[in-house]
């Protein structure tokens, strides 16, 4: 019981920090604490409540808890993210992302092509792709390859149709002006369509970030090696391993973000000059 | 939108075409594989019609999936296991219930953040943090432990589904909330009114073109969680369930009729949607 009060008095303590915290003028200091003070006292209230009402370690075990597995289990984590990160999700994006930008670029040059096709790519990124999976496994075999399939097809719909609508977003007025200067049309492509496409390129391959990690863990519930994210969650779930399974989702937590990050980092330098990027 | 019919129609029959192409070219090793033990060999028309009626091809055609589609929907009962339709009214019902609660913590949360100076700056970048994880691979352990504590069935599923659909509620909605500019926003204030007025008179109703295109994402989303919630509990019942049991026995065209309805069924909530939108903004006068 002790537990439980002190977390709940821990968190109205840190919540009327925030409160007061978020009242004063915007500055860095305060974007970047607010938040972290938040989810410091979520992990707090999580710990009490599992403690304080004897939450069976079946069920729900505790951020301590997951910790200490996630540190003990290092070598094995880091196999599975290898295995489902790098090899699967990554080479997955990197194809599928890849083609779908140079056949937008094709596309481009034809607009019945784009008339034909955006609908179609729009219609299919609503579609669940996810299912699939259980196809390109039969296909691909138990390995990466199909983990890698699976990303290829999730991440290929986003990104067509966003760098697709990139590539139409110079003004007409620009466009002009690249015909004034008799400008060609690899020119006009490669000096202002696709700087002017960047933004949107962008969105849609931070959009991908999250669907490729998805699509690779997700791929791995219809069979894979013995290692491997998705692999480790269903069989670890299989035997109510939840402090394994909870390492994994942070360590799926932690390398999503890490990627999206990481995309969004190199956007701040490519589109340096698009309004959102100026403060 | 009539000049757009055309192309759509031309690249649908490309990719058809494609289709059954790619067919005899997955087919044909087994096609040749069984002309081989029976000692004949294949002509190329038979070649053709032998890749576009196996029984577990690599790639079934579209006629065979939509000849399984029709047995499985109009030959069955609507109650009979057998019966697509069945499993997809459960794929269906958890799909709503996850997008309805989803929706709702969606709006309050956004209520909220709009309101709260605290709330936004505390809760929004998790909110955003949330989405970079990919939280499907959470679905096995929900469903798991929601079946421990004696929850089961509908439930687990539509937690799933709400926890996908809730944010692009909660990032349009706060988007639409903000709508209103300040000139709008002052003119309130000179009126004197309350805050809830403000909300309800000025906010809620600018929110609206936000809230149906979130929403329609939200739905795709929501459908995805159902299906992919179908799959650690075994393949019982449900669109997911179909896909999984069909991987296990190599049963494609089974696959791929699962497949193809839950993309149909994505395709009409989405239109039911987008027709919401359309009769809802122009009663508001909203739709240029």
């Amino acid at each position: 019981m002790i537990w439980s009060v002190s977390a709940v008095l821990v968190w109205l303590v840190l919540w009327a920090l925030n409160v007061r915290l978020s009242r004063r003028p915007k500055s860095k200091v305060t974007t970047l604490l607010v938040p972290t003070i938040f989810g410091i006292t979520v992990l707090i209230l999580w710990e009490g409540i599992v403690r304080g009402f004897d939450v069976s370690p079946v069920l729900l075990p505790g951020p301590a808890a997951i910790a200490s597995r996630f540190a003990g289990s290092l070598p094995i984590l880091w196999t599975d993210f290898v295995q489902t990160f790098v090899k699967g999700a990554l080479s997955g994006y990197v194809i599928g992302c890849g083609a779908a930008f140079i056949i937008a670029v094709a596309v481009d040059r034809s607009p019945f092509l784009q008339r034909g096709l955006l609908p179609i790519g729009n219609f299919v990124a609503a579609l669940p792709i996810v299912g699939m999976a259980p196809i390109l496994v039969m296909w691909f075999g138990f390995d990466w390859q199909s983990k890698a399939a699976v990303v290829v097809v999730m991440v290929f719909f986003p990104m067509l149709v966003n760098t697709v609508e990139g590539l139409k977003s110079s003004d007409r007025m620009q466009r002009d002006l690249m015909q004034t200067y008799g400008a060609s049309y690899w020119q006009s492509l490669v000096k202002l369509r696709l700087p002017a496409s960047m933004p949107f390129v962008f969105n849609g391959l931070k959009i991908c970030t999250t669907l490729a990690l998805i699509g690779a863990i997700v791929a791995e519930f219809f069979g894979s090696p013995i290692r491997g994210m998705g692999f480790r969650i269903s069989t670890e779930v299989g035997r109510l391993a939840l402090d394994m399974v909870w390492a994994e989702i942070t360590v799926a937590a932690l390398a999503g973000s890490a990627f999206y990050g990481s995309v969004a980092a190199v956007e701040k330098l490519v589109t340096f000059w698009h309004p959102s990027q100026r403060i | 939108m009539r000049k757009s019919v055309v192309p759509i129609t031309v690249v649908v029959l490309a990719i058809v075409l494609i289709w059954y192409l790619a067919a005899v070219v997955l087919n044909s090793a087994w096609a040749y594989d069984r002309a081989k033990r029976a000692d004949v060999s294949l002509s190329f028309p038979e070649l053709v019609s032998d890749t576009w009626s196996q029984e577990k091809p690599r790639l079934p055609v579209p006629h065979q999936i939509a000849s399984e589609i029709y047995k499985t929907t109009v030959l069955q009962r609507v109650t009979s296991k057998r019966s697509l339709v069945w499993h997809g009214w459960i794929t269906l019902s958890a799909t709503l219930l996850g997008f309805a609660l989803g929706t709702g913590l969606g709006v309050l949360l956004a209520v909220g953040i709009v309101h709260s100076r605290a709330m936004d700056m505390s809760v929004m970048p998790w909110v955003i943090a949330s989405q970079t994880v990919p939280i499907l691979a959470v679905a096995p352990m929900v469903i798991v432990v929601l079946n421990a504590i004696g929850i089961s069935g509908l439930l687990p599923k539509a937690v799933i589904s709400m926890y996908l659909s809730f944010f692009p509620v909660v990032v349009g909605m706060v988007k639409g909330f903000r709508a209103p500019d300040a000139m709008q926003l002052d003119q309130m204030r000179t009126w004197n009114t309350g805050r809830a007025t403000v909300f309800w008179k000025l906010r809620l109703p600018s929110s609206m073109p936000y809230l149906f295109t979130s929403l329609k994402i939200a739905m795709a989303a929501s459908l995805v969680g159902a299906i992919v919630g179908e799959l650690p509990t075994g393949a019982v019942a449900g669109l997911g369930a179909r896909l999984l049991a069909g991987s296990y026995y190599g049963q494609t065209i089974q696959i791929w009729s699962a497949l193809i309805s839950a993309a149909a069924l994505a395709a009409v909530l989405v239109a039911l949607i987008g027709l919401a939108q359309t009769m809802t903004l122009r009663k508001m006068g909203m739709l240029r």
